[in-house]
């Protein structure tokens, strides 16, 4: 295959600018001032360097940024390359949508939670699955034992969705499903859920998450292999690009490849990279690329290095508009946004004083709303030990109504932008995922690069270097590796009712005793012959096969019969 | 880190500790298994990852098929209660007793104590120094299936 010139292009694009830079005053007081200071008070570390393993400089003045155009790269919001932000207005039209990720045990369990949190000021729905159901197992299935609703709720058929949305009308909510391998099962049980509520498909709004690249980069949360999965998330957005004018079909993840040891960089590089091979696919589908480019959304990772991840966000979107203007030729505007949603990090909690977690979580949520993210998943002090508590989850959606309430801060736009560290800083982070496109573009592109497990390595090595910089203490932790003190069951935790599998289980035997077995196994059928022929849409037999009360298990296994397992590549 | 070397002198000959490393259940999220299985190869010990998502029963069958000296198991998707203890009764109905069992991950304290009665030790969870792991493996190894008293 011919390979892609423009990254390295517009790598030497960027740097070739900065042979100008003019940095004598910055020497002068580096030499005269800073230099004898150091010698006689010797700094805390030999080098500083952020996460992405960037070199920083003791300041940042007007001289680091001269080769960064005010107008061109950083410009103003809602105004290409959109560095400031996506919207004109921002946060002083409307606030980040409050969004919180919940689910678990039975549907039933999940029900109560989201109308609690809804009757708390949340603006919009999150569901976590458990683990059978993101694999594609059923409550019953040998595999499940013991997993069932743990991590979050279970689906196993279209009754389970009904109850998980009963009484929350759907024409008024917006819903985020985190669901990948499945993800077309558990969009066609959406649109039946609203169509049983009298809501038709194009009024639904909200998101699957139906990352797959992802998935083999870092969850790893397949059920097929790539080809197979990709062919089903295209026949995704060609039947969302005509039907469901306001759902987002996919929504492209960083997070999961930060939560797996990525840094800031890797995390920008591969999330974009796996974004432009979706525009790929609908563009190889024969779509307009202004015509589905719009409906594509991401969702980034924010982690404790707070400058770093605000100029994350920022390169992220000037990345985006940039390259769907100059390589994708969009001409709307709105193909050039990337509206992202955010999760404060995961992996960044700590089990030991868990209370500690609550200043994580609300210094990173910060980061976020500087970063102009369009919606925010705020973790709870206690999701190191176990899924949250009520109270937990209330003070973790408290934590972003502060900072949009008390602080201020939503009232004045990109309110870093400018920042001499912060302007230079994002520029670094451009400047590294052009890089890594380069390298993915020498690996034979995105789809070799994970198949050869080039890409997980990357992640995988940071990990393990990360891990050693924390044994060493070089990367302190607080409470971990420093400032520890003895305790002894610090907080209560969430248990999860045993009675949740048991439900489950019951409730799927009694539907295959009482659904018309004639028509589970003619839409099932339907369904293999649309695998089998790319040229046929599945959505429409998915959505068939739900309604008539197939299991989440059972077209999955279709799936499996008809494209086979997926086997990973050697990671060590 | 714990850099130094875990091989130690069996009465007859120098011996590496051989450990499977397995996620045994429907969780991917491999971060910290890989980052022990280097921490374990870089502390010399014979490590073998079982991959992704095999059941409890494949990963005793393949400890029994590798002849390996301990079995460490993380989970972080709740399911450890069940998962555990099923490779532990496997195990034991394929022939592998002597084969010592590890667990890690998102496990509270009631648990970790049940699992402890089961024969299942360790149990540790996030932010738990490598040295810990490391330690805690070889000393157990040495001591229940080397029946070697001291390290020399």
């Amino acid at each position: 295959m011919k390979k892609d010139e423009y990254w390295a292009s517009k790598l030497k694009e960027l740097t070739l600018k900065e042979s100008k830079i003019n940095n004598a005053e910055y020497k002068k007081w580096e030499r005269e001032i800073y230099s004898r200071w150091v010698k006689a008070n010797k700094e805390r570390k030999d080098s500083f360097k952020n996460t992405s393993g960037i070199e920083l400089k003791p300041v940042y003045t007007h001289e680091d940024v001269q080769h960064i155009d005010p107008l061109h790269d950083i410009g103003y919001p809602g105004e290409y390359p959109f560095t400031r932000g996506v919207y004109p207005s921002m946060y002083r039209g409307r606030l980040w949508t409050m969004r919180m990720f919940s689910g678990f045990g039975a549907p039933e369990d999940t029900n109560k939670r989201l109308k609690y949190l809804l009757q708390h000021g949340e603006t919009g729905l999150s569901i976590a699955f458990d683990m059978p159901t993101l694999y594609g197992y059923d409550a019953d299935d040998p595999r499940s034992f013991g997993e069932v609703g743990r991590c979050g709720v279970n689906v196993t058929s279209l009754d389970d969705m009904k109850i998980i949305f009963d009484g929350i009308p759907l024409d008024q909510v917006s819903t985020s499903m985190t669901i990948n391998a499945p993800a077309a099962v558990l969009m066609a049980m959406y649109i039946a859920v609203a169509e049983e509520q009298g809501v038709a498909p194009e009024k639904l709004r909200g998101t699957v998450q139906t990352d797959i690249l992802k998935e083999y980069i870092a969850q790893k949360e397949w059920a097929f292999p790539p080809e197979a999965h990709l062919r089903i998330i295209r026949d995704m957005m060609v039947y969302s690009t005509r039907n469901m004018p306001l759902w987002n079909y996919i929504s492209i993840s960083g997070y999961h490849i930060r939560e797996a040891g990525a840094n800031a960089i890797q995390e920008l590089s591969f999330t974009l990279a796996d974004g432009f091979a979706y525009v790929d696919l609908g563009v190889n589908a024969g779509l307009p690329v202004d015509s589905f480019a719009p409906r594509l959304s991401f969702f980034f990772n924010c982690t404790m290095n707070f400058f770093e991840e605000i100029a994350k966000f920022r390169a992220a979107r000037k990345i985006w508009a940039t390259v769907m203007k100059e390589k994708y030729h969009a001409k709307d505007p709105r193909s050039m946004l990337l509206r992202f949603h955010t999760q404060t990090s995961g992996a960044s909690l700590t089990w030991q004083q868990p209370m500690n977690n609550i200043i994580r979580t609300a210094i990173e949520a910060l980061a976020a709303v500087l970063g102009g993210t369009q919606s925010l998943h705020t973790n709870s002090y206690d999701e190191a030990w176990a899924l949250p508590t009520e109270k937990a989850a209330r003070i973790a959606l408290r934590t972003q109504q502060i900072i949009a309430e008390e602080t201020g801060i939503p009232d004045v736009i990109d309110p870093l932008g400018g920042s001499y560290y912060l302007e230079w800083l994002t520029r670094e982070m451009e400047k590294g995922f052009y890089r890594y496109m380069e390298k993915i573009e020498e690996a034979g592109g995105l789809l070799e690069a994970i198949k050869s497990g080039y890409i997980q390595r990357e992640i995988a090595n940071t990990a393990y270097e990360t891990q050693k910089e924390i044994e060493d203490k070089e990367r302190i932790i607080v409470g971990v590796n420093a400032y520890r003190i003895k305790e002894k069951k610090p907080i209560d935790i969430l248990t999860i009712d045993e009675r949740a599998q048991k439900l489950q289980i019951e409730r799927v035997q009694r539907l295959k005793k009482t659904r018309n077995e004639a028509d589970v196994k003619k839409s099932l059928e339907e369904l293999r012959e649309a695998f089998l022929d790319s040229k046929t849409n599945v959505m429409y037999p998915m959505i068939k096969a739900v309604k008539a009360k197939a299991t989440l298990g059972e077209i999955m296994q279709v799936g499996r019969e008809v494209y086979g397992p997926w086997a990973e590549p050697q990671l060590l | 880190m714990g850099r130094a070397t875990v091989v130690v002198k069996n009465k007859s000959r120098n011996r590496k500790i051989r450990i499977l490393v397995a996620k045994p259940g429907l969780d991917g999220h491999d971060r910290g298994a890989l980052v022990l299985c280097r921490a374990f190869r870089d502390a010399g010990m014979e490590v073998i990852y079982a991959g992704l998502l095999p059941t409890p029963e494949q990963v005793a069958r393949m400890a029994i098929d590798e002849d390996v000296d301990v079995v460490a198991l993380s989970l972080l998707n709740g399911a450890h209660m069940t998962a555990f203890p099923r490779v532990k009764k496997m195990l034991e109905e394929y022939g592998g007793k002597d084969i010592l069992v590890v667990g890690g991950g998102i496990i509270p304290d009631d648990d970790r104590v049940k699992l402890e009665k089961l024969g299942i030790t360790g149990n540790y969870g996030p932010g738990t120094p490598l040295k810990t792991i490391i330690k805690h493996i070889t000393d157990r190894v040495m001591r229940e299936r080397w029946k070697i008293k001291k390290q020399t």
